[in-house]
């Protein structure tokens, strides 16, 4: 059982009576050698790592190998616990986890890129935040995963994940169409309106350039996995509100293809400009020479 | 197409900060351990292109080092590898070259000198989201991923050498996935290198080695 396209993955999920997540684990035992049970203890302890790193940063803060960045978490998750936040619980709860991974990631601790280590922290930010706030067991997650995994895969196959290929868009836009997805199956989402979710933030992160000062996954990476939570959630609310959208996931996903290809080479990963090339951004990689 | 898996997706487990620059380096530098013709007396590696100018905000060198000392890139004794090398009476040593501009942007030329005094040198490239390959083993430009179970032979160019090793590799009904030679010149040393589909069997060098015209062998698993 294979797929090309998010129309074929919909032409499945009719056919078979299932979600995204099982016509993906179907396609995983079929097409790989591994057996059902070592596909399952495999994405257990994926989750189990993106868990811990989500989670860590909160009591132990830890400062980045460039310096940029480091106690994000701490504070969001201070400010959340002292009623204060904003956001509301959810959203509060996301943005602080997906921090919090980038604090373990660019500190040389153990993450999971997904689907790059630039944005690791959103797909567990926002999984682990609908965890706890609706007491989702962990398998159901790790079900969830393999949604997330079907969006990630079609991207990787039909256009790009790479920054230095599509910018930024191909990353944290990826990542958070992927958690969007999943997160609407999670809430109970048909899978058209796990990949409406998808397509919703292909649309929102469309043009985002990849820009990182110093060459470093620091800043604004962080913040950019931050926003790609928030972005998640509320694509994956409006999809489950029923609201439809006119461009289906595949057009949008060949839409970010084509944005990604004409953006110059400055705004692909080469640290030579967006946020890179400001003022602040140039004396950050100066002093760092 | 390579079949994508929820894992090239969901993955790989890593130590941070870059899938390209920490963990394709460590990948590398694991291969390159798995080549070397025993346990390690001193590595010195050169670093090209963005490796050369980004490494040290990337923990390249750290996750360099740990890779030659057989961590995986999940390994979380990757941000200690300096101290671990000192302790193990590994000698280690990084040099950065940014006069070479025609070269793939990240790209490492590993050499490992063996407790015994033998060399081998290897030339990784990390493609990207922890993929990498190695293209050069000592001064014969190659291709092989790692991903398959690998066997390296490395022999003098003379007719027959091709036909012992798969002969040997249909004796024990091995099915070959990808087969490559590459050699330096006509009649000089050549390399064959063998991807196989399943778990290649660890006798298999001891077998190949049987021909006279065959110098070394080495066999390459995959995780």
């Amino acid at each position: 059982m294979d797929f090309k396209n998010g129309a074929e993955l919909l032409e499945l999920c009719q056919q078979y009576h299932c979600p995204i997540s099982e016509i993906m684990k179907k396609r995983e035992w079929e097409l790989s050698e591994a057996r059902p049970e070592e596909i399952s203890a495999k994405m257990k302890t994926a989750w189990n790592i993106m868990k811990e790193s989500a989670l860590t940063p909160i009591s132990q803060p830890r400062k980045s190998i460039g310096g940029l960045i480091g106690g994000e978490a701490h504070l969001l998750n201070r400010r959340r616990e002292a009623g204060k936040s904003i956001c509301g619980s959810v959203l509060s709860r996301a943005i602080t986890y997906a921090c919090a991974v980038l604090e373990v990631n660019t500190s040389m601790g153990l993450i999971v890129a997904a689907p790059t280590a630039g944005s690791s922290g959103i797909i567990p930010g926002v999984l682990l935040a609908l965890k706890e706030e609706y007491g989702f067991s962990d398998s159901a997650v790790e079900n969830a995963l393999f949604n997330a995994g079907a969006i990630g895969y079609l991207a990787m196959r039909n256009a790009t994940v790479a920054g230095a290929v599509g910018g930024c868009q191909a990353e944290t836009g990826v990542a958070s169409a992927m958690a969007a997805s999943a997160a609407a199956e999670l809430m109970g989402g048909s899978p058209q309106q796990c990949l409406c979710a998808a397509s919703i933030v292909m649309m929102n992160t469309l043009g985002l350039v990849c820009d990182p000062v110093g060459g470093l996954v620091e800043c604004p990476c962080q913040a950019r996995n931050a926003s790609g939570a928030a972005n998640a959630l509320t694509a994956a609310e409006m999809a489950l509100s029923g609201i439809r959208q006119l461009i289906p996931f595949d057009e949008m996903l060949a839409a970010m293809y084509a944005v990604g290809k004409k953006m110059p080479p400055e705004l692909r990963e080469t640290a030579l400009g967006g946020c890179a090339a400001t003022p602040a951004g140039c004396a950050f990689s100066c002093q760092k020479k | 197409m390579a079949f994508i898996s929820v894992f090239d997706v969901l993955g790989p487990n890593m130590i941070g900060p870059s899938s390209s620059h920490t963990a394709g380096a460590c990948s590398i530098a694991l291969l390159a351990q798995k080549m070397a013709p025993g346990p390690l007396a001193s590595v010195a590696f050169t670093l090209y292109g963005s490796f050369a100018r980004t490494y040290k905000g990337h923990g390249t060198d750290l996750a360099l080092l740990g890779g030659i000392m057989g961590f995986a890139t999940d390994d979380r004794r990757i941000p200690d590898s300096f101290r671990i090398a000192r302790e193990q009476g590994l000698a280690f040593q990084f040099t950065v070259n940014q006069e070479e501009e025609e070269i793939y942007p990240n790209t490492v030329d590993i050499h490992m000198v063996t407790r015994e005094g033998k060399t081998l040198t290897v030339r990784g490239e990390s493609l990207g989201g922890g993929k990498v390959r190695i293209t050069r083993i000592n001064q014969v430009d190659v291709d092989f991923s790692g991903e398959y179970s690998t066997l390296i032979v490395i022999h003098h160019d003379r007719p027959g050498v091709v036909a012992h090793i798969t002969r040997c590799l249909s004796d024990q009904n091995i099915n070959i996935a990808f087969m490559k030679l590459f050699r330096e010149a006509r009649g000089q040393t050549a390399y064959c290198i063998v991807e196989s589909d399943g778990r290649l069997p660890e006798n298999i060098a001891g077998r190949i080695r049987e021909n006279a015209f065959v110098n070394d062998v080495m066999l390459v698993q995959p995780a």
